[in-house]
């Protein structure tokens, strides 16, 4: 099990702060998430963190069991 | 709280209950008798507007980390005795404090930079989502392009040199 972490208003789209997915490529977690949720995760402001690390380039991201992945829409600042 | 043997004393701390300003402030002055100038910068939430509270959103692994790294920035980038930064995280309301940075130097024109410098990447590059609840309901507080244009004052000649952003 790999859990996503939604921040911002990602957590309203998602109706929830986290949710637990099945590992795998992330395009087949995407496929499998309601689609106003993958579309709001893939748009291209929203960057990702997994397991504490900012992702350069998520085409190719494969989730392991345990990982955390973090989308992070644009911050508004402290 | 650590000390380097060079550069500034670094105090900072994420925090997810209300502080006391006031009390930092001259706990931080305390701590550096021989720093002759200390500028600090206070952010408290904008009463009015109806706003009836405000909350920041972090995320663990990124925030704090963050912080960290602008805090070492700072440091070498001014000659520092100390630099302190407190940011909340949670529910806040009316007039309740946000931020509060403080640098203690020599001189004061270091200390003066470093609080504005720290507060313009605060504002624009921390790991922070904001929201505000007003009439009741909450509203996410989209990034300010004034913000942005505060950040760019420091980039020596366009684009920025710490890659970090959140555009």
């Amino acid at each position: 099990m790999t859990r996503l972490v939604f921040l911002g208003r990602l957590a309203d789209v998602a109706g929830a702060g986290e949710i637990p997915v099945a590992a795998g490529p992330l395009g087949v977690v995407l496929a499998g998430l309601p689609v106003g949720l993958a579309a709001a995760l893939m748009e291209p402001r929203v960057r990702l963190a997994l397991n504490g690390a900012l992702v350069g380039d998520p085409a190719g991201l494969v989730l392991a069991q345990g990982d955390e992945l973090a989308f992070l829409p644009p911050v508004s600042g402290g | 709280m650590s000390k380097t043997l060079v550069g500034a004393e670094m105090d900072i701390r994420l925090l997810t209950a209300p502080f006391d300003p006031a009390r930092e402030l001259a706990a931080f002055a305390d701590a550096h008798p021989a720093s002759g100038g200390i500028a600090s910068f206070l952010g408290q939430v904008r009463a009015g507007e109806g706003v009836e509270a405000l909350e920041l959103q972090h995320y663990e692994p990124l925030t704090l980390p963050a912080m960290h790294e602008l805090g070492a920035t700072v440091g070498q980038r001014w000659a520092l005795d100390g630099l302190l930064i407190l940011h909340r995280s949670g529910v806040m309301a009316s007039a309740e404090p946000i931020v509060l940075v403080a640098a203690a130097a020599r001189h004061r024109r270091d200390a003066l930079a470093a609080v504005d410098y720290a507060m313009d990447h605060l504002k624009s590059e921390s790991w922070f989502w904001k929201r505000e609840k007003r009439a009741g309901e909450w509203h996410w507080i989209e990034p300010r392009g004034q913000d942005y244009a505060d950040l760019a004052r420091w980039w020596p000649s366009g684009g920025n040199p710490s890659g970090q952003s959140g555009a």
